[in-house]
């Protein structure tokens, strides 16, 4: 499962520049993705998640949005410095998205058909019409409708089955990277399984590699390689699944795992946590978890920790040395 | 989709009556006497009595009413009391120079409106969308005749390079002659094309799906025409519809200027001789032009927009535009 590395995301800095003021969206991201791997990146809502998947596609929208600074490497290159033309080599070929909302992410006037065939088209002149109109039947087939409703347009369909016409747009060309933007969060509880084994089952089947957003750590838990633990725009602990699960040591990947019904090891003492993410408007000088945090002490709102290494690529960022159990 | 047809058809009845209904009475409320306006300076009083009881003018108006009501139901739209020509004759010999300019006028407003308020969007608040928009509230608030005043004394009388009045014969005449009035027609209606669409078109330009066509790797061209343009087309078609169908009704005033030999200015002469029939003609044929175009305009929302037309198929749908008369 571990390949070589595919994607390396150096110190993205987003920002949203709006009437209200600068909003410091993402501040210094590093992660790196392994070929065939998936990463969950978790946090909570308003924490950068979809500014980070829309930033390694250079699709933050400017204005408000820009790239202040970062590197974004897939196989080597630099995404941020391509050209226009070999970025649209990327997009959608090498790296494709799942956006969060199903029912806003596909054109209303374009059959779904249409809109497979759009994106098969663009990245392979070579086919004939023929051609193109038959991958895109086995792709919607692979995700599970039937041919016939090809020509169907999108309001014909249910939300989870957009959702699945969307995950057929982003897999048409084989991508070696999916960035999968809470792709069920939209969706009806009792489909979100489905969509999310459909989801795996495939990314497994064409070897791609995914990272895997989501505000829940229980999504995450079922089908992640690492985890990567995102707070007010920070990376504040990454590692392997086992880690994390295991030995968290960030107290708000702590606070994570205890404000989930399924994993707290004590299920009496569930504990959402307390108070709110800092406005990005204002961030605090010190660590932006410290308001919130039972272990803060004075030295924690003196300057944001770094990441520190705490033994098989498990890094936290937190001058405490709290294991989760402690903080049971 | 035809069942749809024809209830909007159908539903042209009551508009129609309507219409006529209030010009009708407005007209008759006005004072002059169509007699004496018929008969001249020089009629005795014994003559425009005569001739009063001949139109049928001494009846109560509602009788009036509903006899004119009844001879139109039965395709007689009466005769002008000016000239005696029946006013159907008149309306359908002056509506094609009417549509000619119409034509004409919403190409101008379509070939400057929908690129200019295309780029304004794409580049919104840039120098170019400040100055299109600028110019655009000038075209809206400018009136059309002092717009069509100023292109005739500049490109007619002092530099002579188009006719200032009237429609020429011939084909190359005849574009020549158009030249002046279309462009006084169309840069009204142009400025409102621009406004809908950069409006229409920034809305959509934020949608989800818009950033899902940039993820595919489509470049920005694509993404403009093919994802954007067609999905801003609604709002965008209407504005056009209600322009055509207006230019179609007669530009009065661009009409007048010209010495345009169409409805409008047909119009404005039997208005001011008190023309009852001839008004009341023009009027009706205007309202069913309006409608007819605005039928077209919902028609054509269904091949831009596949939701309105299952909508259209679906039984028991209900009336979901108002028909501006
Ligand atoms: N287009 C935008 N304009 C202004 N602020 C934005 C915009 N998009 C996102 N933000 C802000 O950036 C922060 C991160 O947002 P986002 O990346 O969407 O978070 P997440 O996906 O984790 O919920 C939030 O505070 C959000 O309000
Ligand atoms: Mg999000």
């Amino acid at each position: 499962m571990n390949g070589k590395e595919l994607l390396k995301i150096e110190d993205l800095e987003i920002r949203y520049e709006t009437d209200d003021g600068i909003v410091y969206a993402l501040n210094g991201v590093s992660l790196h993705v392994n070929e065939g791997e998936t990463l969950g990146l978790v946090g909570e809502t308003g924490a950068g998640k979809t500014t980070l998947a829309k930033g390694i596609l250079r699709l933050i929208q400017t204005p408000p949005g820009k790239i202040v600074n970062g590197k974004v490497y897939f196989e080597g290159k630099n995404v941020l410095a391509m050209s226009d033309h070999d970025l649209h080599q990327v997009r959608g070929n090498a790296i494709s998205m799942v956006f969060q909302d199903p029912m806003t992410s596909l054109n209303p006037v374009m059959t779904v058909g249409e809109q497979i065939e759009e994106v098969i088209a663009v990245h392979n002149n070579s086919l004939s019409k023929e051609e193109i109109r038959e991958r895109a039947i086995a792709m919607l087939k692979r995700v599970g409708i039937s041919a016939d409703r090809i020509d169907e347009y999108p309001h014909q369909f249910s939300g989870g089955m957009k959702q699945r016409v969307i995950i057929a747009i982003a897999l048409a060309c084989n991508p070696k990277l999916l960035l999968a933007d809470e792709p069920t969060t939209a969706l009806d509880v009792t489909i979100q399984a489905q969509v999310l084994d459909m989801i795996n089952k495939l990314k497994t089947e064409m070897n791609t590699a995914m990272i895997l957003i989501s505000h829940d750590l229980g999504v995450v838990a079922q089908t992640c390689d690492r985890v990567a633990i995102i707070y007010a725009g920070r990376i504040v602990e990454t590692g392997n699944l086992r880690d994390i699960y295991k030995n968290p040591k960030h107290p708000y990947t702590v606070g994570l795992l205890d404000s989930i019904p399924s994993l707290t090891r004590d299920t009496k003492r569930l504990k959402p946590i307390k108070g709110l993410m800092p406005d990005p408007t204002n961030l605090p000088s010190g660590c932006p978890f410290a308001p919130r945090c039972n272990y803060a002490s004075s030295a924690c709102s003196e300057a944001v920790p770094e990441l520190t290494d705490r033994g098989n690529g498990h890094l936290v960022r937190c001058i405490k040395d709290i294991s989760g159990k402690e903080g049971q | 989709m035809w069942k749809y047809i024809l209830k909007r058809l159908l539903m042209m009845i009551p508009v129609l009556l309507g219409v006529t209904f209030l010009v009708f009475f407005i007209l008759n409320m006005t004072p002059g006497d169509p007699a004496a306006i018929i008969l001249g300076d020089q009629a005795t009083p014994e003559a425009i009595a005569q001739l009063r009881e001949e139109l049928g003018l001494n009846d109560p108006l509602l009788i009036r009413y509903v006899r004119y009501i009844i001879d139109m139901l039965h395709g007689d739209f009466g005769e002008s009391y000016k000239n005696g020509i029946s006013v159907a004759a008149q309306v359908l010999d002056k509506f094609p120079n009417t549509a000619v300019l119409a034509v004409a006028g919403i190409l101008v407003a379509l070939v400057i409106g929908i690129p200019v308020g295309i780029i304004s969007a794409r580049k919104q608040y840039s120098a170019l969308d400040n100055t299109s928009m600028v110019l655009s509230l000038l075209g809206v608030s400018m009136p059309n005749f002092w717009l069509g005043l100023l292109l005739s004394l500049l490109f007619a009388l002092k530099l002579g390079w188009f006719p200032s009045q009237g429609m020429g014969s011939g084909f190359v005449p005849l574009l020549r002659s158009l030249v002046l009035p279309a462009i006084t027609l169309g840069t009204g209606s142009a400025a409102t094309v621009v406004r809908m669409t950069r409006s229409s078109m920034l809305e959509v330009i934020r949608q989800d799906y818009i950033s899902t066509a940039r993820a595919k790797g489509l470049d920005e061209k694509v993404i403009t025409k093919r994802h954007m343009f067609r999905n801003a087309l609604i709002p965008i078609v209407t504005a056009v519809g209600l322009q055509f169908g207006t230019l179609l009704g007669g530009a009065m005033l661009t009409e007048t200027v010209f010495s345009w030999p169409g409805l409008g200015r047909l119009m404005v002469d039997s208005l001011n001789s008190k023309d009852i029939p001839m008004v009341l003609g023009s009027v009706l044929f205007m309202t069913i032009m309006f409608s007819f175009v605005n039928l077209a305009v919902d028609i054509v929302y269904a091949f831009i927009d596949p939701r309105i037309k299952s909508l259209y198929s679906k039984a028991g749908f209900k009336k979901r535009r108002v028909v501006v008369a």
